[in-house]
């Protein structure tokens, strides 16, 4: 067994920063752990940043759509962001297309885009702003 | 182009484990990177590399990778060999259909790899194996 991949929760919004070669068990440990835990903390948001990965391969790449849509059956979207521009020329000639999954340059980007969904981040900033203000 | 290429050291690399394909990608991209293969030449060669290391390990029981940094007087390369013991494959040209997949895979293993390399050969009969052999070369 390899080292698993950690989840961070931020908000609503659950961030998996993949910095590992991964391989495949783990892969596949990852896309479980992810499901467990969208429906133990109501996560409405899943960002996927992919930036460290050298190559997406045809198991990564159902790993993540499988991904997006077990967190769609689950009320979540999920955004992949980061990749590289080698690995997406790559993995379109290799005839993957991640249809059905949403993507975004950066997390930065990523997280903006998930944020019409719940409360965007800019907001909770300014209501604990506000709160600070208020007391 | 017909002089045979000279061939440096060859690293063999058993495949009997998800860790195993893993280590096959790292060490064709430590290879494809002394072959001074640009970037994105660099990654569909690891790319196709880690599929026919899984079809290795997946339909083949496992088996072996050879890996070499290959140079015909002008230009260097990497020549990878997959090579098993398994079931081989009686159908090549359904198993180099997009989309085909004798297993639960995408089907995008064999023809996808195909298209991510300069040289593709196989060489399967039923019962005797499969060996693919695929080459990239410096631009």
């Amino acid at each position: 067994m390899s080292d698993s991949v950690p989840i961070l929760k931020i908000g609503s919004t659950l961030l998996v920063s993949i910095q590992v070669d991964l391989q495949d068990d783990t892969a596949l440990q990852l896309q479980e752990d992810l499901a467990e835990r969208i429906t133990r903390t109501g996560a409405r948001g899943v960002v996927i940043d992919i930036s460290g990965l050298e190559i997406v391969d045809s198991f990564i790449g159902r790993m993540l759509a499988s991904v997006a849509a077990i967190s769609r059956v689950l009320d979540a979207q999920t955004v992949v962001v980061g990749m590289r521009p080698a690995v997406a020329i790559t993995m379109v000639e290799l005839g993957l297309s991640l249809g059905g999954v949403r993507t975004a340059l950066d997390v930065e980007r990523g997280l903006a885009m998930l944020a019409p969904a719940h409360e965007s981040a800019e907001s909770v900033l300014l209501a604990a702003a506000a709160e600070r203000e208020s007391r | 182009m017909t002089t045979a290429p000279s061939a440096t050291a060859t690293e063999r690399l058993e495949v009997r484990a998800d860790s195993d394909v893993v280590r096959v990608r790292q060490l064709v991209r430590t290879v494809a990177q002394q072959a001074r293969l640009s970037l994105v030449d660099q990654t569909k060669l690891v790319t196709a590399a880690s599929e026919l290391a899984r079809n290795t390990l997946v339909y083949g029981g496992g088996g072996e990778v050879e890996v070499e940094l290959v140079a015909d007087g002008r230009r260097s390369g990497v020549r990878a060999v997959f090579s098993d013991e398994g079931p081989g494959i009686a159908d090549l040209d359904l198993a180099l259909t997009d989309g085909w997949t004798s297993g639960n895979g995408l089907g995008l293993g064999l023809s996808g790899s195909r298209r991510l390399v300069e040289q593709f050969s196989i060489d399967t009969a039923p019962g005797a194996g499969t060996r693919v052999e695929i080459v990239t070369w410096s631009r």
